[in-house]
C-alpha cells in the first residue's frame, strides 16, 4: 500500500492534494511525469501528474481534481489511508532549457502540473512569467507557491473576483506583444490550451503543452492515449504528455475524452448516492 | 501385449465436456469444464506408450508425455503431475491453451489412423486434480547460493525462468509493470479459455517457493537495468513481451469505438470491464462489433465482445480461412458461439457521426495471388468491391509489436531491425553482459510455450553463469 501522509483540499473542497509515500518513484521522477494510481482491487488506473517530489522524505504529492466516481473515491482517502497501486514515473520528463523569457500559463489543476515545471524552468536561469487563471477567486490553487516559483506572477478570473478580470489568454497577449517571449508552457483544460495555441501561433512562439488522454496501462501497450500531433498518431503515455501545442489536434483529443462519459456519469452519480446515504 | 494396445488406440476419443454455446456466449465462465476422474483414465489408457513417442519431439519443453499419461492410466495423480513439473511449471496454464494440435498431438502416433491421444486435456486434469485436491507439497531446492537475480515480466516467460533458478537456490525477483502478474495470461487472454485464479495459483506456488514479486515496477521507468545491477542484482532476466500495439493506420482510426485488441482485453481481463459498474473500469459495449485479424487474439476480442452483449460480432480479414493464424479449437468455439466471419474483406476507412463516434466501417473484397514472404498467398483487392459494414465497436487485432519503453532506456543493448532484442537462441544472452532475453520480446508475439521454452533455456544459461561466469 502506498500511503498518504499529508491531505490538503482547496477551491471548495473540488480540488485535493495527496502526499503519498513512494519512495522509488520520488527519487526517480522529473518535472512532467505522471503516475498512475489505483485506490483498490476493483478500481480503476488513474493517470495524475506529480505537483511535487520529495526524494528525502520518499514521498510524492498529486493534486487532483474531483470529477467522477474515481476521483470521488480519491476524496474519501484519509490520512493513514492508502493507494493499492502507484506506479511511474511514466512519461517524458519536460525538455528543459535556458531560453531567456519564458511564459508559464495554467488553468484549473493544471496549475498543479505546471507548478514542478515553472520552477524547475526558474532555476535553470529562464526569466518566468507565470499566468494563472480559474472561473472565480476561491476556484484558484497554489498562489503562493506559483509566486515562489516563478519571477513574476498574473492571476485571472472568469468572474473578475481576484486578479485580471478575464482569460488567461488575455493577459498572454500583453506578454506575447512584447515580442522577446522565447517558450509558452500552458496547462489547463483542453479548450484553454487550444485557444493559448492559437494565439501563440500568431506570435510564432513556442508552445509545450501537457495532455490528458484516458489511458490504462501509461506504458505504451494498449494504445488507448493516442492523440494526433503533426498528423501523426502518438501515444501520450510514452511520446508525451508533453507536446508542440501548434501541433496537437485538440478537437480530436476533446472527443476522445468522451468516450465513456455515458457510463462514468451512471457510476458517479451511483456512487455519489451510495455517498450521501452513508 | 501389442495388439492390445493398437485397439487400446483405436477407441474414440473422449471430448471434452463444454458449457453449451447458447449459455457461454453470454458469460465469462470457462467454456470447458475438464475431464472426471473416469473419463481421464479412460483417455490415458488410449495412449500406446511408445518407444520413440512422436507426441514429445512436438512439444517445445520435451515433456516425458507417454510417462505422465501412464502414471494418469494407473491413477498416480501425484505422480503424473510431479512428471510434469519436471519440464513444466505451468501445466494448468499449457494444458489450456498451448496450441496441441500443432504441437504433441500433431505428432502423436494414435492421431495417424484416427484421433490423436487429448494430450492437452490430460495434462490441465492433473494439473487441475493437484490445484484442488493434491498435497501442495513443494518440490525439493538447491541450497541457497546467494547469487540475486532479476526477472523482468511477468508472462509464461519470466515465471518460467523464476521458477528454474529459485529451485538451483538463487535468489530471485520477478518485477512487473502492471499491478498484476502474469503477463498476456493476466491482461490478455480472457477468463471464459484461463481462469485468472488459475494463473495467480501458479504464481503463487512460485511465491511459496521463495520467489519474490514486485508489482508496478515498470523498468527503464522506476528503475534501470543499469541501476537493478547496482542493487547487488548479478544476472536479469528480460521476458517484457510484445505489447505494442498494431493499428492500421487508415483513416478515422480515432474515433470514439476503434480499439486496440490490448486495450479491449485489458479492460476486459486484468481490470473486470466486464463487471462494470461494479468495478469501476468501464469497457465499450457495441451492438454490431467487428474485430479485425484472424488470430487467438482476434477470436479472444470476439468472443469477449459477445459475452459482453453484443447483437452480432464479425470478423474481418483480408485473407482466407486456410490462413487463418488462430488455433482450430478457438475458431471452432468462436463459430459455435455464432460469431460471423467475413473473410477476403479488407477495411479500407472509418466512418463517424458528428459526436466522432464510429457508426461504420468501408470495406474492399479480396482475392488471393501468388505468396508473399510470410509464406501466405497474398490479398489483393477486387477493383469495384467497395461495400459498406454497420459497426458502432472496432477492435483491431492484426498483431504487436516490440514495445520500446525498455530498451529505449538501455541503448547498450542490440536490437534487431523491428526493435525485437538480439539474443542467442540457445542460450538467450543479449549483447549487454549479464543480461538474458526471450519470449515474445525476442521471437515477436509467438505462444506461452515457446515463451516458456526460451525462459528453460536461458535460465540453465544463467545458472552456468552465476556459478562458471559469462
Ligand atoms: C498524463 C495525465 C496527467 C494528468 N494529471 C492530472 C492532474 O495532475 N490533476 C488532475 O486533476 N487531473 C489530471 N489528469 C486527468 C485525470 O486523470 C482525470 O481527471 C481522471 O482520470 C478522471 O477520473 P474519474 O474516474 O474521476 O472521472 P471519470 O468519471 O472517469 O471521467 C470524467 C471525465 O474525465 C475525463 N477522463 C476520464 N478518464 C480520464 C483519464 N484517464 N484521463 C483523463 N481524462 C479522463 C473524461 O472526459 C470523462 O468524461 C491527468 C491525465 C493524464 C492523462
Ligand atoms: C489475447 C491473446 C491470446 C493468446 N492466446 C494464446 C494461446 O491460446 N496459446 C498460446 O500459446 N499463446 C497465446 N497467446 C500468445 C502468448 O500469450 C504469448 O506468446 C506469451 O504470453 C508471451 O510470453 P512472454 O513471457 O514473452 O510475455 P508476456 O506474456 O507478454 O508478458 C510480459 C510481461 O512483462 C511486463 N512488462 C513489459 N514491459 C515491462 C517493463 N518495462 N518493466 C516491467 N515489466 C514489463 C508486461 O506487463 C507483461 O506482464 C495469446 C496472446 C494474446 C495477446
Ligand atoms: S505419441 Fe501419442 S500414443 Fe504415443 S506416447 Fe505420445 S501420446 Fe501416447
Ligand atoms: S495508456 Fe496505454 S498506450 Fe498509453
Amino acid at each position: 500500500m502506498f500511503k498518504i501522509v499529508k491531505r490538503e483540499e482547496m477551491a471548495e473542497g473540488t480540488v485535493i492534494l495527496n502526499e503519498i509515500e513512494a519512495p522509488l518513484i520520488a527519487n526517480k521522477a522529473k518535472p512532467g511525469q505522471f503516475v498512475i494510481l489505483k485506490a483498490n482491487e476493483d478500481g480503476e488506473r488513474i493517470p495524475l501528474t506529480m505537483a511535487d517530489t520529495d526524494a528525502e522524505k520518499g514521498t510524492i504529492t498529486i493534486i487532483y481534481m474531483v470529477v467522477g466516481k474515481s476521483t470521488a473515491l480519491f476524496k474519501t482517502l484519509q490520512v493513514g489511508d492508502g493507494f493499492q497501486d502507484v506506479i511511474g514515473p511514466l512519461g517524458k520528463p519536460t525538455h528543459l532549457e535556458k531560453l531567456g523569457k519564458v511564459v508559464c500559463v495554467g488553468g484549473g489543476t493544471g496549475v498543479a502540473v505546471l507548478h514542478p515545471i515553472t520552477r524547475a524552468l526558474k532555476e535553470i536561469g529562464n526569466d518566468v512569467t507565470c499566468i494563472i487563471g480559474a472561473r472565480t477567486k476561491d476556484l484558484l490553487i497554489l498562489e503562493s507557491q506559483m509566486k515562489a516559483a516563478s519571477n513574476e506572477l498574473k492571476v485571472c478570473t472568469d468572474d473578475g473576483s481576484y486578479g485580471h478580470h478575464g482569460f488567461v489568454t488575455d493577459v498572454l497577449k500583453e506578454a506575447l506583444e512584447g515580442g522577446d517571449v522565447k517558450l509558452v508552457v500552458a496547462i489547463g483544460p483542453v479548450p484553454m490550451m487550444k485557444a493559448v495555441a492559437n494565439l501563440t501561433r500568431s506570435y510564432d512562439v513556442k508552445t509545450l503543452v501537457s495532455l490528458n488522454p484516458i489511458m490504462i496501462d501509461g506504458t505504451g501497450m494498449c494504445g488507448g492515449c493516442r492523440v494526433t500531433v503533426g498528423g501523426k498518431t502518438k501515444f501520450a503515455c510514452v511520446d508525451g504528455p508533453e507536446f508542440d501545442g501548434h501541433q496537437v489536434n485538440f478537437d480530436e483529443l476533446m472527443m476522445r475524452l468522451q468516450a465513456y462519459c455515458e457510463e462514468e456519469k451512471h457510476c458517479y452519480e451511483d456512487f455519489c448516492t451510495l455517498q450521501d446515504a452513508t | 501385449m501389442t495388439e492390445k494396445k493398437v485397439k487400446k488406440g483405436k477407441a474414440a476419443r473422449l471430448a471434452m465436456p463444454e458449457q453449451a454455446p447458447e449459455i457461454r456466449k453470454r458469460n465469462f465462465k470457462e467454456v470447458p469444464t475438464g475431464y472426471t476422474v473416469a473419463m481421464a483414465q479412460e483417455e490415458a489408457a488410449r495412449c500406446l506408450q511408445c518407444k520413440k513417442p512422436g507426441c514429445m519431439e512436438g512439444c517445445p519443453v520435451s515433456v516425458d508425455i507417454p510417462g505422465f499419461i501412464g502414471l494418469i492410466a494407473e491413477g498416480d495423480f501425484t505422480g503424473a503431475i510431479r512428471h510434469i513439473w519436471t519440464k513444466n511449471a505451468l501445466p494448468a496454464v499449457c494444458g489450456r491453451v498451448c496450441p496441441q494440435e500443432s504441437q504433441c498431438e500433431g505428432r502423436c502416433i494414435v492421431g495417424k489412423k484416427g484421433e490423436p491421444v487429448a494430450i492437452g486435456n490430460l495434462e490441465r486434469f492433473v494439473a487441475d486434480w493437484e490445484r484442488e485436491k493434491g498435497t501442495g507439497e513443494l518440490p525439493p531446492k538447491a541450497p541457497v547460493t546467494g547469487k540475486k537475480v532479476a526477472v523482468v515480466g511477468s508472462g509464461p516467460s519470466g515465471l518460467t525462468v523464476a521458477g528454474d533458478l529459485i529451485q538451483k537456490g538463487h535468489s530471485v525477483t520477478v518485477l512487473e509493470a502492471f499491478h498484476k502478474p502474469g503477463g498476456v495470461l493476466v491482461y490478455g487472454i480472457p477468463e471464459f479459455r484461463l481462469p485468472k485464479a488459475i494463473v495467480a495459483q501458479e504464481v503463487n506456488f512460485l511465491e511459496r517457493l521463495g520467489v519474490n514479486v514486485e508489482v508496478n515496477a515498470v523498468i527503464g521507468r522506476t528503475v534501470s537495468l543499469d541501476e537493478l545491477f547496482e542493487q547487488g542484482y548479478e544476472a536479469i532476466y528480460l521476458g517484457v513481451g510484445a505489447g505494442l500495439p498494431r493499428f492500421m493506420n487508415l483513416p478515422g482510426e480515432n474515433l470514439i469505438g476503434i480499439l486496440s485488441a490490448n486495450e479491449y482485453l485489458t479492460r476486459a481481463n486484468l481490470m473486470k470491464a466486464y463487471r462494470f459498474p461494479d468495478v469501476d473500469t468501464p469497457i465499450p459495449k457495441g451492438k454490431n462489433v467487428v474485430v479485425l485479424g484472424a488470430g487467438n487474439v482476434a477470436m479472444d476480442s470476439a468472443r469477449t465482445a459477445m459475452r459482453l452483449g453484443a447483437e452480432n460480432v464479425k470478423i474481418v480479414y483480408r485473407r482466407s480461412r486456410e490462413e487463418m493464424p488462430a488455433r482450430a479449437a478457438e475458431i471452432h468455439h468462436a463459430e459455435e458461439e455464432g460469431i460471423e466471419f467475413f473473410l477476403l474483406t479488407n477495411p479500407t476507412r472509418f466512418i463517424g457521426n458528428e459526436k466522432g463516434r464510429l457508426t461504420g466501417m468501408e470495406c474492399l473484397r479480396m482475392e488471393l495471388g501468388e505468396p508473399d514472404d510470410s509464406g501466405r498467398r497474398r490479398p489483393i483487392a477486387i477493383e469495384g468491391s467497395e461495400f459498406h459494414m454497420d459497426t458502432d465497436l472496432v477492435i483491431v487485432a492484426v498483431g504487436s509489436g516490440a514495445n520500446p519503453l525498455l530498451t529505449q532506456s538501455t541503448p547498450d543493448m542490440e536490437l534487431n531491425k523491428w526493435g525485437y532484442i538480439e539474443a542467442d537462441p540457445e542460450t538467450g544472452k543479449t549483447t549487454k553482459k549479464g543480461v538474458w532475453a526471450g519470449g515474445d520480446i525476442v521471437t515477436g508475439a509467438a505462444t506461452v510455450i515457446l515463451a516458456m521454452g526460451a525462459g528453460r533455456k536461458a535460465a540453465d544459461s544463467i545458472h552456468q553463469y552465476l556459478t562458471w561466469g559469462w
